[in-house]
């Protein structure tokens, strides 16, 4: 994979094999095909072109960050394009304006949509090539075009057996106009979709080859560190800077706005020379901040005046006069995304230019930011998308790209900037916390019929689009509980059939940043959900299959999915004393998601052993199988990891953890046996890259229930809160 | 001058030798597969071979490995069995923490070619893969074990 192609390198060449070459551009009205004579020249903003050579060249504007969207993109376009997949080169497109996700404000790689949200226009985007392709075929042997036929980068006239390749072809295509609505496959035709193929990523990154965004090498880099305020808020008193320039290689200190950089020749004594620098720093704005004072805080939060985000029926008179009335007060801690790779960026300024090379989830906003920061037109810019080492929503927010625009700048030179594992941890915006206090009614048959509930959670949407907080409302912050009308999420929603509903939010003012963290708060939600439907099912005194399949009658896709997993779990079957099975399900961009959990506790330790995960996930139509699995076992085990283990600790204002020795996740020895059951559907295509995270943590927490009779209502379920809970009972 | 014999060939680096093997392999002699992530010897990711042992790069400074044999990412050679294993498997997500975790297998597989369960988890609870591809890496390992049998077959 070339990740380095610079805008004029990629204009010689493609002008030089000038070919059939076609972008897709989304208006608000849908999406518009192009030919390249309609774009301003052949810029990589084309979604793919054919050369003379025979080659299909298919640029992407996503982030890879191992959910295999390069495979996943360019099989939607190849099958579409009847192109032979030995034919095709793949590349990352640069920043443009034409990958914008038609799902998303902007070029940008979250909210499981970039299948989602490209798979319509990018079978019409090869099917228009397939329809170009055939119609010059077609001229050239003036025979009439329902006569021929694509086929793995030939166009066949079955009649004379005349054949042409598309390299072949090419040039003459070019020339044609683009069909607006050219005719899709069937389903039973797709050569590619839904069959397993090799992800185009895999070799280079076995390899060692694979270039990340630390891995960039350029001639004469320099390598920049930052020294950060250890406390939310807190200014620098004092530093030496001369100490710091006096180490060797040590070429520049420069003050931004994050911190004290150093600039040097080498990673080392850009170290050397930040240690050197011994800044002193002043409190900072909430110095007794802790992790005691964040829960305590959170948690008073409840008792204030609130927004109201959802009110259906009286949900306080229904749950006042119901027969039972059971009221539950749930919590979720602050939760890092410790990306394996940490955050770091390249840039280079210039006087007229700028060049980044970024780990980034959205072209958009670093774009966007490298042109605020260096004070150049976005047309002076070009960001160069390397591989991602982790995404989980962290890389969607451009901070590091201003900081490393920034260096470059006061030193005329090209600048790494590496964060060590202790900034990425301590610097990092966190999962949201999160309190919730929830009051539901059942009447004498056990049935749901009055659901209150209260939330209190930093904003998230604070520091990404401030404007989307309408009403002190941020339905990041809701997500798996409520959604913003019209959004593009696709049923972000709470799933169980409520008729007097109440949902509440107020915003908290804790300084440490927050962020999406993979599924963003449907994760944390679903946890806070799926463990009360389990309280109400135990109040009710019914199981928790059969209380959630009769309160979502209606919900086929619910019910289908929490249906298949109990049986493939073997739900009902008794187990050994000590054990315990718990279910959850869980809706979000527009897949659903259901898992069975089987574990054991260990009540002198207080530890819990997950033993099996059984998952069924209804996503409708399936790209590309196996990595599809992969996205659901990665989501599996990274939300058990935030319920058995991960809580970020704070002390004197500022973070305490810093490492892998005390931010503690997931290893092997840990995980469970992971069973995913993809349900056949065709119903509308949903995501697929965060949906496995929701139902694991509150499928642990019912095991765990199951297992001991006992509820926790926070995670994560850790020896000591495993053991205080225990003891409580 | 140090001197480091990386992936069969010798280099004299002009560093000083309190720096860690892994900037050195990274920045002078840009071999960039071996990777950063912990810096303390937690994760595994800058795993290398250290006269065929697995070591950590990151605490392990280019002065306590001069005139030893160190082979990275690099230099295990493409066609051998846990790479293949690996892209037969699909083992990698996002692939950063690979280069360590292959090489870590590697190490264990030329020490015990075939492993027990047991033995495969002791050694490989010290990498951390954050994309959570661990039950790809008990399936590559198994794959990898099965490659290796059949060529001991054939020679
Ligand atoms: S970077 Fe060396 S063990 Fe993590
Ligand atoms: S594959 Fe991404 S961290 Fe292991």
């Amino acid at each position: 994979m070339r990740t380095s192609i610079t805008r004029r390198a990629f204009l010689k060449s493609s002008l030089a094999a000038a070919g059939l070459t076609i972008g897709v551009s989304a208006t608000p009205f849908g999406h518009r095909l192009l030919n390249a004579s309609e774009m301003d020249s052949f810029s990589p903003y084309a979604w793919f072109k054919i050369t003379s050579d025979n080659k299909v060249t298919i640029f992407i504007g996503n982030s890879e960050m191992g959910q295999g969207v390069l495979t996943a993109h360019s099989m939607i376009i190849a099958d579409e394009l009847e192109a032979d997949w030995k034919q095709i080169r793949i590349r990352q497109g640069g920043a443009r304006p034409e990958y914008k996700n038609p799902l998303l404000p902007a070029q940008i790689t979250v909210a499981s949509a970039s299948v989602r949200g490209f798979y319509e226009p990018l079978r019409k985007v090869g099917a228009a090539g397939r329809a170009m392709l055939i119609k010059a075929a077609a001229e050239t042997w003036k025979v009439p075009e329902e006569e021929c036929k694509a086929f793995m980068n030939t166009v066949r006239h079955a009649k004379s057996g005349r054949t042409l390749t598309y390299g072949k072809l090419c040039l003459k295509a070019a020339k044609l106009e683009v069909p607006k609505d050219p005719p899709l496959k069937k389903e039973e035709e797709f050569r590619y979709i839904g069959k397993p193929m090799p992800r185009v990523d895999v070799p280079a990154k076995v390899n060692g080859k694979a270039v990340f965004g630390l891995d960039v090498t350029l001639k004469d880099l320099h390598y920049a560190v930052v020294a950060r305020p250890p406390a939310y808020g807190a200014k620098p008193l004092s530093f030496d800077q001369k100490a710091a320039e006096q180490i060797e290689g040590v070429k520049k200190v420069v003050q931004i706005p994050q911190g004290i950089a150093v600039c040097a020749s080498s990673i080392d004594a850009a170290l050397k020379g930040r240690d050197a620098l011994k800044v002193k720093w002043d409190k900072g704005v909430l110095p007794e901040m802790d992790n005691e004072f964040i829960e305590k805080s959170l948690l008073e939060d409840l008792n204030k005046p609130m927004a109201s985000v959802v009110n259906t029926g009286d949900a306080k008179k229904v749950i006042g006069e119901a027969s039972k009335k059971i009221e539950a007060t749930y919590f979720v801690p602050y939760v890092a995304h410790a990306l394996m790779e940490p955050i770091n960026c390249t840039a280079y300024v210039r006087s007229d230019r700028c060049e980044v090379w970024a780990p980034t989830q959205t072209q958009t906003g670093a774009l966007m930011v490298a042109s605020n920061v260096s004070g150049l037109p976005p047309e002076k810019i070009n960001i160069n998308t390397t591989f991602l080492g982790c995404g989980l929503g962290r890389r969607a927010r451009p901070d590091f790209v201003a900081e490393a625009v920034a260096i470059s700048k006061a030193v005329e030179k090209p600048v790494k900037v590496l964060w060590t594992r202790e900034e990425d941890i301590r610097y990092d915006a966190f999962r949201a916390p999160a309190s919730h206090r929830i009051e539901a009614g059942l009447d004498s048959q056990g049935q749901l019929v009055g659901w209150s509930h209260k939330v209190v959670s930093p904003s998230i949407l604070k520091d990404i689009a401030p404007a989307a907080i309408k009403g002190g409302i941020d339905f990041y912050c809701l997500w798996g509980l409520a959604d913003a009308p019209g959004s593009t999420m696709w049923n972000n929603r709470i799933q169980y059939e409520i008729p007097n509903l109440s949902i509440e939010f107020l915003i908290s003012g804790l300084p440490a940043p927050v962020a999406p963290w993979r599924s963003v708060q449907n994760g944390p939600n679903a946890f806070v959900i799926e463990s009360f439907i389990d309280e109400l099912a135990h109040a009710a005194g019914k199981d928790p299959l059969e209380f959630r399949l009769q309160n979502l009658k209606n919900n086929m896709r619910a019910r289908r999915v929490l249906e298949i997993a109990a049986e493939k779990a073997g739900w009902g079957k008794p187990i050994p004393k000590g054990e315990g099975r718990g279910i959850a399900q869980h809706a979000c961009f527009g897949s659903w998601v259901a898992e069975v959990a089987e574990i054991s506790v260990n009540k002198k330790e207080g530890t819990i052993k997950v033993h099996r995960i059984v998952v069924a996930v209804d996503c409708g139509p399936v790209v590309n199988p196996d990595p599809l699995v992969a996205q659901i076992e990665g989501g599996v085990i990274i939300s058990l990891s935030t319920a058995l283990k991960e809580e970020v600790r704070f002390a004197n204002g500022g973070v305490k953890s810093a490492n892998f020795d005390d931010y503690k996740v997931m290893r092997m020895s840990e995980v469970p046996e992971i069973e995913v059951h993809i349900v056949k559907s065709s119903e509308k295509i949903g995501g697929i890259g965060e949906v496995g995270v929701p139902p694991a943590a509150p499928a642990v927490a019912n095991a765990f229930f199951n297992a001991t009779g006992v509820r926790i209502r926070r995670i994560p379920l850790s020896p000591s809160t495993v053991l205080e809970a225990l003891k409580k009972a | 001058m140090i001197s480091l014999n990386v992936n069969g060939k010798v280099f004299q680096v002009d560093v000083s030798k309190d720096v860690p093997l892994l900037w050195v392999l990274r920045d002078y002699l840009n071999l960039k597969g071996t990777k950063y992530s912990c810096g303390i010897g937690e994760c595994g990711a800058c795993t290398v071979h250290v006269d065929g042992k697995a070591v950590r790069s990151c605490t392990i400074t280019v002065g306590e490995v001069q005139r030893k044999k160190i082979t990275t990412i690099e230099g295990l050679p493409e066609n051998h069995p846990v790479k293949k294993a690996w892209i037969k498997e699909q083992v990698v997500q996002c692939g950063y923490c690979q280069p360590g975790v292959i090489m870590q297998v590697a190490a264990l597989l030329s020490e015990k070619p075939t492993p027990s369960a047991e033995q495969v988890i002791a050694k490989m609870d010290d990498v951390i893969c954050r994309c959570g591809t661990y039950p790809r890496i008990k399936r590559g390992i198994r794959t990898a074990v099965q490659m290796m049998r059949k060529e001991v077959k054939k020679s």
